[in-house]
């Protein structure tokens, strides 16, 4: 048999964590939006491991449809972020006001 | 599915021991990326810390017999994410370190490690006060059995959640016409100027210089 599921699921609940410490922590949009693919990526692993747990493809396959809105996701918000540095050359979360009207 | 064939010649200890050096890699690749990506401060490199954090959890897909998510993983979050993030960083120039000293806010950084691990508290609290999980085995389609994961994940996707699939293909259409929106230049036309804007723009357009206007 191999390693228990409740070992995955604290995994994943530490990596959540670490990708919602840095969400609050940096200051860099860029670097914000690669954390929110680390709690993305933690959110896939327990779908995975719970898909595992109760023997169900449809946890893999809800997976599958994190991957896809993900790849959406980056694209618009890298799109947001391209048009913000048009305006003025920093990306710090707090400039993100001139993006208004 | 590495330990399965272990399994298959030479014992289920050593099965055993391989899933679990497997998960172990894994882990220590995920949290490497993960506080990598938090704590460095040069964006390039919070982007390759990335990469890892993603390997590392393709690792413990293929550890789970989920082939096909393991690779999906490695083509769209390696391949695609991961470099779309680097063209933006290269795009803008902003490769440059972030002053992590400064602070934005009083007390911020102790408030967000704070939160961050009271948020972890409350998810491992939650699974000690009840199972990890509960519910109907088997409910969309069993996993074990015959036919390859492919061929199940397929099956699955293409019957039970048709729609969903239909909508992520209507999602992905939108995302790419947002994208080409949002990045394209704006050139506004003379009904979207002011009056003064519009003066501006005709007495350059009238003045041209005389070797063209005699060509024209």
């Amino acid at each position: 048999m191999s390693v228990p599921s409740a070992w995955y699921l604290v995994l994943a609940a530490v990596l959540f964590g670490l990708g919602a410490t840095g969400l609050l922590i940096r200051r860099n949009v860029l670097v914000m939006f690669m954390c929110i693919e680390l709690m993305l990526n933690a959110v896939n692993l327990t779908f995975v491991t719970f898909s595992r747990d109760l023997n169900d493809i449809g946890g893999q396959v809800n997976v599958f449809f994190v991957l896809v809105v993900a790849a959406a996701e980056v694209v618009v918000g890298l799109a947001i972020i391209v048009a913000m540095f048009r305006r003025r050359a920093a990306a710090t979360a707090d400039d993100i006001h001139i993006l208004k009207g | 599915m590495l330990a399965a064939l272990l399994a298959d010649s030479s014992g289920q200890a050593l099965a055993h021991a391989s899933a679990w050096a497997v998960f172990a890699v894994g882990a220590a690749m995920i949290l490497t990326g993960a506080l990598g990506v938090v704590l460095l401060r040069n964006p390039v490199h919070c982007a390759l810390m990335l990469v890892i954090t993603l390997f590392g959890i393709a690792l413990e897909f293929i550890d789970q017999s989920a082939d096909f998510l393991a690779a999906v993983q490695i083509i769209v979050y390696a391949g695609a994410v991961v470099i779309l993030f680097l063209f933006v960083i290269m795009f803008l120039g902003v490769d440059r370190k972030e002053a992590i000293s400064a602070e934005p806010t009083r007390f911020q950084r102790p408030l967000a490690v704070l939160l961050g691990v009271v948020a972890l508290v409350e998810i491992l609290a939650l699974s000690r006060i009840d199972h990890w999980s509960a519910g109907t085995p088997s409910q969309s389609g069993a996993l074990s059995g015959p036919g390859s994961n492919v061929q199940k994940l397929g099956q699955a996707i293409y019957t039970g959640y048709l729609l969903p699939f239909e909508m992520t293909a209507a999602l992905l259409v939108i995302a790419v016409v947002a994208a080409v929106v949002l990045s394209r230049r704006h050139q506004p036309s003379a009904s979207e100027m002011s009056e003064l804007d519009q003066e501006e723009l005709l007495s350059a357009r009238r003045f041209t210089p005389p070797d063209q206007g005699d060509q024209s």
